[in-house]
């Protein structure tokens, strides 16, 4: 098995930032705010390792700084520190080194996301189909007929109903929504998915027939995953490893059955008893 | 002779919950080998470290002390407690198989997917992994109707049925068995027993832990007693 990403020491903060920061921070300090400049480190110090076709779970509450991370390495926002490699056949990427167009050209091309929130993941102004065709230009498929017809496999793969192809995603239930999200996602067969708390608010027989299709596509397509998300059961259903976080920091990585049964850190230990 | 597949030399195994500010010793200087095509089973009273053992081998649990050193199929041997978690990862998908009491499965999954699994993650087609499934369900004797639809609301002995399978099914190097037949009825139980056997017969190598004693007589090639916990301050001689 090969590595397909790696990050060592990635961090962001919001505001000024202060020499006090880091220390005046984190699980210790109990608050991700920094009393003496009013920075938010939303995340400090984040490293792990992620392997091709495998799904790597990233847990803690709200606010922790989960999404961070991802939105962090699918450039939606630069990082205030540390750094990523991508490993993409015999090609490696420092991601963080890269300039705008390179960036947008990995985007586009060989990462997939699907957000917490499907307002930032869809363009709700133009149809279902319309989204996913946005995204197949980007990675340069050009022929209407070829991309319409891409469209619908991608839907059917996903269960969208390919009557409401030209339908806008606001008239969409928040199911279908994040179903349209993976489809578009998945329309260049990423080999690197980024998934924030996908299941998250949805009714428990939708989350199940969502979670079962990532298990899916992991299967066929071996794509590795990052899976954000809060719910343990997801944690323990999807993913082989995780890790905890908590103020921005990684308390805890292992494999996921040992997190969740012989949890190290205190703050696991209670984390994993409040869910039981 | 050819040497054992998996060899537990002074394993330990203490939990030390934060909260309480409590040491709990749940193993203490275990030791013991199993053999391809051999069965050793740990016997003891309730609360003595026998899953406890189970799940240090499988990683579930961090060990606290010892080696646990498995031989894989190229005849490497490797410390299970110090192997990195790609290496446990992969050696779960292709050699050591666990089947423990419960099941953690999606609600919306059938049975059948549910058991076909591990062979899909070895590059099985979905058809004959299905197929395959099938033929293990039926040797379980899990009914036919059940098939399609997801464990999830499954009867205690329905679920320990498909957790038999779907540990089955890859033919694992190295299977163990937490108390495998405890929720099945005489003539289930009996079925399982000759499916162990089987599975033993073509080289599996195998630690249980078995409800009935006389079952343990049955299948047991070796019998390790496991001795009653020693104190706390015992255990904390695992620290030095
Ligand atoms: N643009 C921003 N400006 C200022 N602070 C921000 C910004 N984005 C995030 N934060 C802060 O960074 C921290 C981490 O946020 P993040 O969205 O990563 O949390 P999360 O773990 O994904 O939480 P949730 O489970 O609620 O989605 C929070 O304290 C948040 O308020
Ligand atoms: N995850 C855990 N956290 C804390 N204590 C545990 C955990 N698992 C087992 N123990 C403790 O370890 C000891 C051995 O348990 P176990 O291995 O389940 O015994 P057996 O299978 O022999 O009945 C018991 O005292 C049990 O309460
Ligand atoms: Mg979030
Ligand atoms: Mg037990
Ligand atoms: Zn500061």
């Amino acid at each position: 098995m090969n590595k397909i990403l790696e990050v060592r020491g990635m961090s962001k903060i919001y505001g000024p930032g202060c020499p006090l920061c880091i220390e005046s921070t984190g699980p210790e300090a109990d608050t991700n705010l920094c009393p003496h400049c009013g920075s938010v480190v939303a995340i400090h110090d984040v490293s792990f390792d992620l392997f091709e076709g495998e799904i790597l779970g990233v847990m803690g509450e709200s606010g922790s700084g989960k999404s961070t991370v991802v939105k962090s390495l699918y450039f939606d926002q630069a990082p205030s520190g540390g750094e990523a490699i991508f490993y993409d056949r015999d090609k490696q990427y420092a991601l963080f080194s890269l300039n705008a167009a390179q960036q947008r050209w990995l985007r586009n091309h060989r990462f997939g996301m699907v957000y917490q929130n499907p307002h930032l993941g869809l363009n709700f102004n133009i149809s279902a189909g319309g989204n996913i065709a946005e995204r197949l230009l980007m990675s340069d498929l050009m022929d209407y007929g070829a991309i319409r017809e891409r469209a619908k496999t991608l839907l059917a793969r996903t269960e969208v109903l390919l009557a409401r192809i030209d339908d806008l995603p606001k008239h969409f239930s928040g199911g279908m929504q994040q179903r349209v999200q993976i489809a578009k996602a998945l329309a260049t067969q990423p080999p690197l998915l980024f998934l924030d708390e996908v299941t998250t608010g949805l009714d428990l027989s939708v989350q199940a027939r969502i979670l079962d299709l990532i298990l899916e596509i992991q299967q066929e397509l071996k794509t590795a995953m990052v899976v954000v998300t809060h719910d343990l059961g997801v944690i323990r259903l999807l993913t082989g490893r995780a890790i905890v976080m908590k103020y921005g920091r990684v308390i805890e990585a292992g494999l996921t059955d040992q997190i969740l049964e012989d949890p190290q850190h205190a703050y696991t230990q209670r984390l994993v008893a409040s869910a039981l | 002779m050819t040497p054992p597949i998996l060899q537990v030399e002074a394993y330990g195994k203490h939990f030390w919950l934060h909260e309480q500010n409590k040491l709990i010793p749940s193993s203490h200087n275990v030791s013991f080998s199993v053999s391809a095509g051999s069965l050793t089973a740990l016997v003891g009273p309730t609360g003595v470290g026998k899953s406890s053992v189970l799940k240090g081998i499988y990683r579930t649990y961090l060990p606290s002390a010892g080696r646990i050193l498995y031989r894989d199929a190229q005849g490497h041997v490797l410390d299970l407690v110090r192997a990195s978690e790609h290496q446990i990862l992969e050696l779960r998908r292709r050699e050591i198989g666990f089947v423990t009491q419960f099941l953690h499965c999606l609600p919306r999954q059938s049975t059948l997917d549910v058991v076909a699994r591990p062979l899909l993650s070895l590059g099985v087609s979905r058809d004959e992994a299905r197929q395959r499934a099938a033929e293990w369900l039926s040797a379980m004797n899990l009914p036919e109707r059940l098939w399609s639809v997801s464990p999830a609301t499954f009867s205690g002995g329905e679920r320990q049925r498909v957790n038999l399978a779907r540990g089955f099914i890859i033919k694992p190097r190295l299977l163990l068995l937490d108390e495998p037949t405890a929720s099945l009825d005489p003539a289930t139980a009996e079925r399982v027993i000759g499916l162990i056997e089987g599975l033993k017969a073509e080289g599996t190598a195998m630690l249980a832990v078995f409800h009935h004693p006389e079952i343990t007589r049955r299948l047991a090639d070796q019998v390790v007693e496991l001795a009653p916990l020693p104190a706390v301050e015992e255990a904390l001689k695992d620290f030095a």
